[in-house]
């Protein structure tokens, strides 16, 4: 794994972001003129009442949509310029996604749910191995890896998840409510693992509505209204 | 290749709704390549059943309206004179005027009634060929069509008697088998030596004249100069070429060909809208993995693919079975219509199952683009939101 960052560099920057959905009953505006800087190595916890726009800054910082106004950039790159396609190869590269609902899959096994990022880039030599590698460092054990996603707790779902979200070895973790769905402890041997995660280099933003999960983080953002409070 | 996998899966999953749009894709298939071997095959048929030569024009005798037109020609004939004309319009070309009748035979003690064309003997081997004894020679000797000799068991060297009375001609050759001829139709008729037939039955004109073309070339202009001779004041003869009537004929047929085989594609489209069906529901339940997939990094093209992957199996699974069930559909339409299966194992026909199996994939993937272009267009956000 990449050695711990020296010199912080901001590897998210939103420079005054707009987000509107146009709606039939009326335009929605999701963030409001938010400006947002994450140095890379950040362990951030997003915090704040449910509407307020926490779900679209991940997604937006995703790259799975385009800001209505303002930039953002990513690892040096402005997106809003960016097509469709460079957009996703963007997201395909740099970002792992962690979800509340796991989003596995169902129609394929565990290993072939952690291998499938890395088909979309052509299947690189040693994928197999690579596979194993990190679900192994999520902490599963190969008895499991031929079964069906809902063959397994939601523990060893998000687990998978996250395995998931590392084959590509991405620079940026992006997980929305990642305990939202599981028990306490679970959640907390998943914390665990995420603040293991930072350690070893990754750039992680998590949003969660229980304060005590804020806590693994080393800084928490509260948005309110669609802005940074 | 894991697009291809899902795609697979997908269809094992929902294997009923998938089956039923296989069994649509295999009925279409089946119904465009019966329907269309079935057409070839008539029309095979029927060009064989008719002499395929293209050398020959036939003159006849003009009936014109006002002179009604039952009756073979109204007592209308071809006189010495317009064949001298037909003669020097034909130049080199062989010009064959011909008498035709009919009289009563009698083989053994049975009485029947049989046509009768005479002409030059040195004309026959020119018009007609022979299967056994030899050609007509000038004096009394007969020839006789292959149906007719077949049906009374005639051999050459045995006699017939013609006409009520005790004259009796003997057999001299019996002519191969001819089709149905748009000049004359000798399978079932006696050829006679014209001075006889002129003796038995009064001198009088010439009923047709046949002529043929050396090179094919020369058909128009012979025509041309035919009709100029003699019908330049009025129609005074019909000319007209069989290639231009075989041609007429054959296009009728490959015509109604068509029309079978394009009622054939209807079912096909009928099965190509049932898989529009079973992939728009696919598209739809599946709102929420194309979300995953693209949160992923499947780009808009990947999508597609695999949706398009899920057409095309459906459309290979439906074509490849319909192909091999359209031999036994196209032999039971062919056999039922025709009675025969002759001309099912022909190359011409066969390739009908090739063009229904072309038409099952490609509407399978025709119906498999609008639902993967739905797919891939999704927002991947709200498809993440989609539950
Ligand atoms: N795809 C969408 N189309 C229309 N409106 C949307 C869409 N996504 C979000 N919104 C609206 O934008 C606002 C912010 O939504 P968002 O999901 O970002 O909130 P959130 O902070 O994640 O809330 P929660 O804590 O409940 O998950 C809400 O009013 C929501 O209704
Ligand atoms: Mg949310």
């Amino acid at each position: 794994m990449s050695p711990p960052v020296t010199d912080p560099y901001p590897i998210i920057r939103l420079e005054d972001v707009t987000k509107v959905y146009p709606m039939p009953a009326g335009d929605v505006l999701a963030l409001d003129h938010l400006s947002l800087d994450v140095m890379a190595g950040e362990f951030i916890a997003i915090m704040g009442p449910s509407g307020s726009g926490k779900s679209t800054l991940l997604n937006l910082i995703g790259c799975l949509d385009v800001p209505t106004t303002g930039e953002i950039v990513i690892s040096g790159r402005p997106v809003r310029s960016l097509s469709d396609d460079d957009l996703t190869t963007l997201r395909r590269d740099n970002i792992g996604f962690v979800f509340q609902t796991f989003n596995l899959i169902p129609l394929l096994s565990v290993l072939e749910n952690v291998e499938f990022p890395l088909l979309l880039r052509g299947r690189p030599a040693g994928s197999r191995e690579r596979c194993t590698e990190v679900l192994g460092a999520v902490g599963l054990t190969p008895d499991l890896f031929t079964h069906r996603p809902s063959e397994l707790s939601g523990g060893q779902q998000q687990r998978v998840a996250i395995a998931r979200a590392l084959v590509n070895d991405p620079g940026i973790l992006l997980c929305d409510e990642p305990t939202g769905n599981l028990d306490t402890r679970t959640g907390d041997t998943i914390m665990a693992l995420l603040g293991a995660l930072n350690r070893q280099g990754k750039t992680i933003l998590l949003v969660t509505h229980d304060p005590r999960i804020a806590g693994f983080a080393s800084r928490t953002i509260r948005i309110v209204d669609g802005s940074v409070a | 290749m894991i697009l291809f996998d899902l795609a697979r899966r997908n269809i094992r999953l929902h294997w009923l709704r998938s089956l039923l749009a296989v069994v649509g894709i295999i009925i279409g298939v089946v119904a465009i390549s019966s329907m269309g071997m079935l057409g070839n095959s008539l029309v095979l048929s029927i060009s064989d059943s008719l002499t395929s030569v293209g050398d020959t024009i036939v003159v006849s005798p003009h009936v014109s309206s006002a002179q009604g037109s039952f009756g073979s020609s109204g007592g209308l004939r071809i006189t010495e004179r317009q064949v001298e004309e037909i003669r020097r319009a034909a130049g080199a070309n062989t010009v064959i005027p011909l008498r035709t009748g009919a009289d009563r035979i009698t083989v053994g003690n049975e009485a029947k009634t049989a046509a009768l064309y005479a002409m030059d003997p040195a004309d026959v081997p020119v018009l007609l060929e022979k299967e056994g004894g030899i050609y007509l020679r000038y004096g009394s000797g007969v020839m006789v069509g292959k149906k007719l000799a077949e049906e009374n068991d005639l051999k050459v060297g045995e006699t017939i008697g013609i006409g009520t009375g005790d004259e009796r001609a003997r057999i001299v050759g019996i002519l191969k088998e001819r089709g149905i001829g748009f000049d004359i139709n000798p399978d079932y008729a006696l050829v006679v030596p014209d001075t006889w037939f002129a003796s038995r039955y009064g001198e009088r004109d010439y009923d047709q004249v046949i002529i043929k073309v050396r090179n094919l070339e020369d058909i128009d202009g012979v025509k041309a100069a035919v009709d100029d001779k003699l019908n330049r004041r009025e129609q005074v003869v019909n000319v007209l070429d069989t290639r231009k009537v075989l041609s007429t004929i054959i296009d009728a047929f490959n015509q109604i060909s068509t029309f079978t085989t394009a009622i054939g594609g209807i079912s096909l489209v009928v099965a190509g809208i049932s898989i529009l069906n079973v992939m728009l529901m696919s598209v739809t339940e599946r709102t929420k993995e194309i979300g995953i997939i693209r949160s992923l990094g499947a780009k808009r093209g990947e999508v597609m693919r695999i949706f398009l992957s899920e057409a095309l199996i459906l459309g290979l699974l439906g074509s490849a079975i319909g192909g091999a069930l359209s031999l036994a559909g196209g032999y039971l339409a062919v056999n039922v219509m025709l009675q025969s299966t002759k001309y099912l194992f022909e190359a011409s026909t066969l390739v009908y199952i090739l063009y229904g199996v072309a038409f099952g994939i490609g509407v399978s993937l025709l119906s498999g683009i609008y639902p993967a272009w739905k797919a891939a267009m999704m927002n991947p956000i709200e498809a993440l939101r989609f539950e």
